[in-house]
């Protein structure tokens, strides 16, 4: 009892904190609450929101917009998730097979054109952050300022700094980016042991990630980690896709794969089969189209067939993963299961027989995530106090050196925090600026890893060549993003860093597109408010019409009705305006007008009620 | 923003054969201690000494878990590991030859050869190791020339087991 009382679950001045799984395929939005974490239905009470945008003439997120992927494809976006910190060059081959386009000029930075509106991925990622925001909202009944925000592990640095812009132009502090994996972990370490080795398998519908980790009381260890973040659900999809759209092709004689209502329509329907396919031994792709329709018998046996390499490209991240964490696959302890994609047969099958052991399967694989990140943020306010977790970067951190090479400074699975030291001078007589090319990778040659970003030192004592002595700390936070600061080593000055990033947005974009929300945000809710007022209107309205209809409006005095029908014109002037607060004003004059009849109204139905019992 | 002794971070006394339990024990206890967790809500300044001391930590300890590296930091540094050992150069020669006629049974016989003598390296090490620690003048340069011939030979190792 007396532990209850000591912890505070949230008191009137505790700013909640969220824990949010952005997947691809879902979002979930999480929170700590006195029995543990819970998840937080959307408005439709789902669960899960989809992680679809529809951006018309109002955005769209989730069921609703999922809706219109059908409708209005090219102005409806899934999977954004795949485009997070990424270049139009990079996403290319991706994109043939979604309905939208990118813009124009998106060499740098890509962005979808959707109708007219040109967004960038984490401007589309804020719109599904500020839906489960609204959510969180609407079921804590208090503001939300701050999330943890879950990313696959084995995301690069552009990806997690993109995740994090769409969480600022959201009006989200991000407290830290945790690895979906390892938050997993967190979600099922709750009352489970407390000492031992557990790999966590993610499988999700876009990224796949494979962690190791030791317990040891309380402390979440993790002791290497791999993955590839473009394979998952996705490509079972797009494979069932592209046979079930030439199959229907060569049936009707005429190829409707650029037709992107009914691309989706087939996307949907082969996504219906392989999700049956996990429970019964065979299914039916089934779907209709302009009078037409498409059947195709599907077995368990040929869709195992069909994606079977898809499941194996996860083995080799698992072997390699077991490699770097030093570790036999008989030293596993166990394994847990993560994401939708683990419910299918072939992928459990596949991860028993490679570590031997029967992987757990008991927290729904769709919101062990959420949760997981819901204990993170209880860790971050406070709330949960003996756990803690000691992640890794997934990728090794360098520079680039003569011709090409990269030398390593930070290797990848060192725990994070984690940093780097380097002394960097000049190469030319009074040299004012030193330029650090950084890159992420494995390789050796720079061409071979991914570039994250330029560092320009400026502010350089001028100095004959080779006299400048500028330290540089290269610092992996607990987020695994890339900090970089210098100084200069004779004055102790710090050297101004500016940061210029390969792939994503400067900090000047990204403040640029909040403020934007922000103002898109106020132009949101004065037509929500104007709507409501409206509706609001409506209802007095009506009531009054019915009430014309009632004896008491013949027992009103000529004055009285002179005023209700005034206010009810006054109001009927101003229903058209967008002024929402001068609707209100008339509803409320024409509220007061009706007073009256209101009480008669009451007073007759009263004795009509009583003179009703009398009878019975 | 000089970087504080690994050892001493630790409270850890400046040994070459360190206990591994106890070295893992220290790291959790400090991880509670500093991790920026504990931080989330404390000033910008406090977080930045947490985020910066929290990195110092585990830099000492991906340095001092790992016995070569741990020497390595101790001793400053591993010596010059680019020229092959003295008493090796012939040998080394032979290596190279092999690998430039591209002549598979002699790049395997040169393969097992090196192989066993970084085995026989590595076991040399401990011993070494023990002397450093019982403070004997001589054992510091002799484990430098130890761990430069054993970068040396892994390198070499490594270029013969690509082929």
């Amino acid at each position: 009892m007396s532990e209850v009382l000591q912890i505070d679950f949230g008191g009137r001045d505790a700013a909640p904190v969220v824990g949010i799984d952005l997947g691809t395929t879902n979002s979930l939005v999480a929170f700590m609450d006195l029995t543990g974490p819970r998840i937080i239905p959307g408005a439709d009470h789902g669960r899960l929101v989809p992680s679809v945008v529809h951006v018309g003439d109002e955005v769209l997120v989730g069921a609703a917009a999922q809706r219109m992927l059908i409708d209005d494809p090219a102005r409806t976006v899934y999977s954004v998730k795949r485009l997070m910190g990424r270049g139009a060059a990079d996403v290319a081959d991706e994109l043939k097979l979604f309905p939208f386009r990118v813009a124009e000029g998106s060499e740098s930075i890509l962005r979808l054109d959707l109708g007219g509106r040109t967004l960038t991925p984490p401007e589309i990622s804020a719109m599904i952050l500020r839906e489960l925001k609204r959510n969180a909202e609407k079921a804590l009944d208090k503001e939300i300022k701050q999330a943890v925000i879950t990313v696959p592990a084995y995301f690069n640095d552009a990806q997690r700094q993109a995740t994090k812009d769409a969480g600022r132009i959201a009006g989200l502090e991000v407290l830290r980016l945790v690895n979906e994996p390892t938050a997993a972990s967190l979600a099922y370490g709750l009352d489970k042991r407390n000492e031992g080795i557990i790999a966590v398998y993610d499988l999700g519908g876009g990224t796949f990630d494979i962690s190791i980790l030791r317990l040891h009381d309380g402390i979440f260890e993790v002791l290497a980690t791999n993955g590839d973040t473009h394979l998952g659900g996705d490509d079972i999809d797009n494979r069932l896709l592209k046979i079930a759209l030439e199959d229907a092709a060569s049936e009707w004689g005429q190829d409707l794969s650029h037709n992107g209502a009914f691309v989706q329509t087939v996307r949907r329907a082969v996504i219906e089969a392989k999700e049956r396919l996990s429970f019964v031994p065979q299914t039916t792709i089934e779907l209709a189209w302009d009078g037409r329709t498409y059947s195709r018998l599907l077995t368990r046996e040929q869709f195992e067939r069909l994606i079977r390499d898809i499941v194996d490209r996860t083995l080799g991240p698992c072997r390699e993963c077991l490699k770097d964490a030093g570790l036999d696959v008989e030293q596993i302890d166990e394994v847990v299961m993560v994401g939708g994609s683990t419910r299918i047969p072939l992928v459990r099958e596949a991860v028993a027989n490679l570590f031997r052991t029967r992987p757990h399967t008991e927290l729904d694989p769709d919101e062990v995530v959420a949760l997981g990140a819901a204990v993170q943020a209880g860790i971050l306010s406070g709330r949960v106090e003996d756990r803690l977790l000691l992640d890794v970067t997934p990728l090794s951190l360098g520079i680039e050196t003569m011709g090409g090479v990269v030398s390593r400074l930070i290797h990848r699975n060192s725990t994070i925090p984690a940093s780097a030291t380097e002394v960097f001078t000049t190469a030319v007589d009074g040299q004012r600026n030193v330029l650090i090319h950084v890159v992420q990778g494995e390789r050796e040659l720079v061409k071979d890893c991914r570039s994250l970003a330029r560092f320009d030192l400026k502010d350089i004592d001028p100095l004959p060549a080779g006299m400048a002595r500028i330290e540089v700390r290269f610092l992996i936070d607990a987020n695994g993003i890339l900090n970089v600061t210098a100084r200069d080593q004779r004055t102790g000055r710090e050297n101004s860093v500016e940061v210029k990033p390969s792939y994503g947005l400067t900090d000047e974009q990204v403040e640029a597109m909040i403020r934007e929300s922000f103002e898109r945000a106020e132009e949101d809710l004065k037509e929500r408010q104007v709507r409501e007022a409206r509706l609001e209107a409506d209802t007095i309205l009506a009531a009054l019409e019915k009430a014309r209809n009632d004896d008491a409006w013949l027992e009103l005095g000529h004055i009285e009705r002179a005023m209700i029908e005034r206010a009810h014109n006054e109001l009927m002037m101003v229903y058209c305006s967008d002024d929402y607060l001068l609707i209100r004003l008339h509803i409320e004059k024409l509220n007061t007008a009706t007073m009256g009849l209101a009480e008669k109204m009451m007073n007759s139905a009263v004795r009509a009620a009583l003179k009703g019992t009398k009878i019975e | 923003m000089a970087a504080p002794d690994y050892f001493e971070f630790l409270g850890l006394p400046r040994r070459l054969n360190l206990d591994a339990a106890e070295l893992q024990r220290r790291f959790y206890a400090l991880s509670r201690e500093l991790h920026p967790d504990r931080f989330s809500r404390a000033p910008a300044a406090e977080r930045e000494r947490a985020l910066s001391a929290s990195a110092v930590l585990n830099d000492a300890y991906r340095t001092l878990r790992d016995p070569i590296a741990r020497a390595e930091y101790a001793l400053g540094g591993a010596g010059d590991t680019e020229q092959p050992p003295p008493e090796l150069l012939e040998e080394v020669f032979e290596a190279n030859e092999a690998l430039a006629d591209s002549d598979a049974d002699e790049i395997a016989a040169a393969h097992r050869r090196f192989s066993a003598l970084l085995a026989e390296t590595d076991t040399s090490l401990p011993a070494l190791f023990a002397r450093y620690d019982e403070g004997e003048p001589a054992a510091a340069d002799e484990i430098r020339a130890a761990l430069a011939r054993r970068r040396f030979l892994k390198k070499l190792v490594g270029r013969l087991e690509n082929v």
